[in-house]
């Protein structure tokens, strides 16, 4: 029977209730928004006693459903003051849903100065004091707690930039290899170690399968969703190839690469930073040019990247880490970009806010640009031990600028700006700028369309069409967050017709129900509804959801593109 | 007249990343692909100086014209 837990670590206890009807149909970011609006004050302070932590698998995780093992973790966050879901790949997904854990609910702060572990098996949940791991790193968590408990435990923790409250700390979850995914926007990490929990393990040995109501019609239907993401080119292939990375020369080449903290649209080095060159070097050093990030998926868009010695340095490095390491602060050495991301797992904290904030960082004179290894040093000496420096810098973009009074920092809701120039790729601008969870490519990932020629083509330089295509996709990907499905089934749904069908199917087989696409729909726009609600009582209007001034005045290269949108054009966003 | 060529990902492979050729007036993406073997059901993205463009588009004297595959990420 599907369950939710409670931990209140104000006095240490747990509890296992049944799921209230209203919550029955909802899964991943769907619960975790509904849960947070329902039962966080909107004003409160993000890392007092009475933010909740929420982690929630999806509607579909557990299940052999292709692609569909992601854990949705939500609070209000820190960095940005919103509510927040951030979801992530790794093993604790699908072990929480085969042990009937439909949300596990963290709440308020332990009164004495203690840290906690929590651990997740078929007994529920048991709180624990813990001394050992404190102040370590991740990696060090994970090998430790590996040795403890077994291989097969699953994990969630957080590095010293989650222990220290930084609001860019992450949350980690082991993945297959034993390595890092992470629940990286938003500043969760801050979070959980304000509640003084260093880490979650899960055991869930005993569990039994998830429960399908009708096997027969899941067969099926999972049959037919995964042949599409399959046959789709970019599913298919191109991820599994090249990685997300192969992104970098496509926005360079259409000229919404952000260069040099966004002054141009281009960076003359994109070549050695590319999908292309990481394939190459990648296959050249024996690491793994495709992986999945949990069991089950198919596409793979991961990878293992070694260094000259064909030693391990980092997985899951993302197109937007190697941006913004790479292009924002014009680093054009791969090992250096690598390297920092596995500080920047290890330490706990976001590699998008990261990037983002060590370009406005040599914006402000702390290093110049292209120091590659001046950010390896600053991640090692000043973030991972939480200097004065460190704990400005590990505060992120914004935190920065306001310290060092740099003009151009381009974050919307505090939250850094990834890797889409908004004024040559106006969709996405239209996505960072509405979004309920501050800047946020995920969110509705119009690239597809204004760069892909994904589900149609969207001209990425005009506005026409862009408020609409960035409504339609972020009520689409609030529902499938809600699934646990991987947002690059969005690439195949987009179009392959039998796609979205298959997975509506998958819903239905599974808990015996009947959605519609209408249902899915409507899921969306409540989803985003019950966000934008709660930012509302949060403070937050339509004011907030606007682009950085200097977007506005200072046009990039090579189009000499301006965001150029009126104040209500960007409000009929929300006009649904 | 000359173009300046660039291919991407899979494009690359057996062929080449970037190079500066001279081709007929009038010639178009389409065209340019075909020579280089290219099935245009593979042609996913066409950008002519940093545009986008259609396989039928006219190129001129000092195009830049770049060809990707279907590809994508985020
Ligand atoms: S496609 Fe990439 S992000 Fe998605 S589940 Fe697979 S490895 Fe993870």
């Amino acid at each position: 029977m599907d369950k939710i837990i409670r931990v209140n670590m104000a006095d240490l206890s747990t509890r296992i209730e049944a799921v209230p009807a209203e919550w029955a149909g909802l899964g991943g970011r769907g619960l975790t928004s509904t849960i947070v609006a329902a039962e966080v004050p909107p004003t409160c302070h993000p890392l007092g006693p009475s933010n909740k932590l929420v982690f929630a698998p999806g509607l579909l995780t557990g299940t052999p459903a292709a692609n569909s093992g992601r854990l949705s973790a939500g609070a209000k966050s820190p960095l940005t003051g919103t509510i927040k879901e951030s979801n992530a790949g790794g093993t604790a997904a699908q072990m929480l849903a085969r042990l009937g854990i439909k949300a596990l609910i963290i709440e308020g702060i332990p009164k004495a100065d203690t840290w906690y572990s929590l651990h997740v098996s078929m007994d529920g949940v048991a709180v624990q004091e813990e001394t050992e791991l404190v102040g370590k790193g991740n990696f060090a968590v994970i090998e430790a707690l590996e040795a403890r408990l077994g291989k097969k435990t699953g994990i969630l923790t957080i590095g010293p930039a989650g222990e220290l409250k930084m609001t860019a700390a992450n949350i980690s979850v082991k993945d297959p290899d034993s390595k890092i995914r992470s629940h990286g926007r938003g500043g969760l990490g801050a979070v959980m170690g304000s509640k003084k929990i260093k880490f979650i393990s899960i055991n869930d040995e005993g569990a039994p399968k998830v429960p399908i109501a009708d096997p027969e019609k899941f067969r099926t239907a999972s049959r037919a969703f995964a042949k599409a993401l399959l046959d789709h080119p970019v599913s298919g292939e191109g991820l599994p190839t090249y990685g997300t990375n192969v992104l970098v020369n496509i926005l360079h080449e259409a000229g919404g690469l952000p260069t040099r903290n966004f002054t141009a649209g281009q960076f003359d080095s994109h070549d050695k930073i590319s999908g292309e060159t990481l394939h190459e070097t990648i296959a050249a050093r024996g690491g793994k040019t495709k992986h999945g990030c949990h069991a089950g998926c198919i596409i793979q868009c991961s990878q293992v990247y070694h260094d000259k010695e064909g030693k391990y340095v980092t997985s899951g490095f993302e197109y937007e880490t190697i941006w913004g390491l790479g292009a924002d602060c014009c680093v054009d050495n791969l090992d250096d970009i690598a390297r920092a991301d596995n500080l920047m797992d290890d330490i706990g904290i976001d590699s998008i806010e990261t990037a983002v904030m060590f370009g406005v960082a040599m914006e402000a004179g702390i290093l110049p640009f292209g120091d590659g290894k001046g950010i390896i040093r600053l991640l090692e000496e000043e973030i991972a031990k939480g200097t004065a420096l460190g704990r400005i810098l590990g505060g992120g973009a914004g935190s920065v600028g306001k310290a060092y009074g740099v003009t151009r920092v381009p974050v919307v809701k505090n939250q850094g700006i990834p890797a889409y120039d908004p004024r040559s790729v106006k969709g996405i601008g239209i996505t960072y700028a509405t979004s309920t969870m501050g800047a946020d490519h995920t969110a509705g990932y119009t690239i597809a369309t204004n760069i892909l020629n994904v589900g149609g083509f969207v001209d990425p330089l005009k506005k026409d069409g862009q408020v609409e295509l960035s409504r339609n996709l972020q009520i689409a990907t609030a529902a499938v967050d809600s699934t646990g499905m991987c947002i690059f089934v969005a690439f195949p749904a987009l179009d392959i017709p039998e796609c979205l069908p298959a997975l509506i199917d998958m819903i239905n087989a599974r808990f015996g129900i009947s959605l519609t696409g209408d249902d899915v729909t409507n899921l969306g726009k409540y989803i985003l509804k019950t966000e934008r609600q709660f930012n509302i009582a949060a403070g937050f209007t339509s004011e907030h959801d606007r682009l950085p001034e200097f977007f506005k005045s200072e046009p990039v290269a090579p189009h000499n593109a301006v965001w150029d949108f009126s104040d209500a054009e960007i409000d009929e966003f929300w006009n649904f | 007249m000359e173009i300046t060529v660039k291919l991407f990902a899979m494009f690359r492979v057996g062929r080449f990343a970037a190079g500066t050729y001279k081709y007929r007036d009038g010639i178009t993406p389409a065209d340019i692909a075909g020579e280089l073997k290219i099935p245009e059901k593979d042609v996913g993205i066409v950008l002519v100086n940093s545009r986008h463009a259609k396989l039928d588009h006219r190129l001129f004297e000092g195009d830049t014209l770049s060809l990707f595959p279907l590809v994508g990420g985020g």
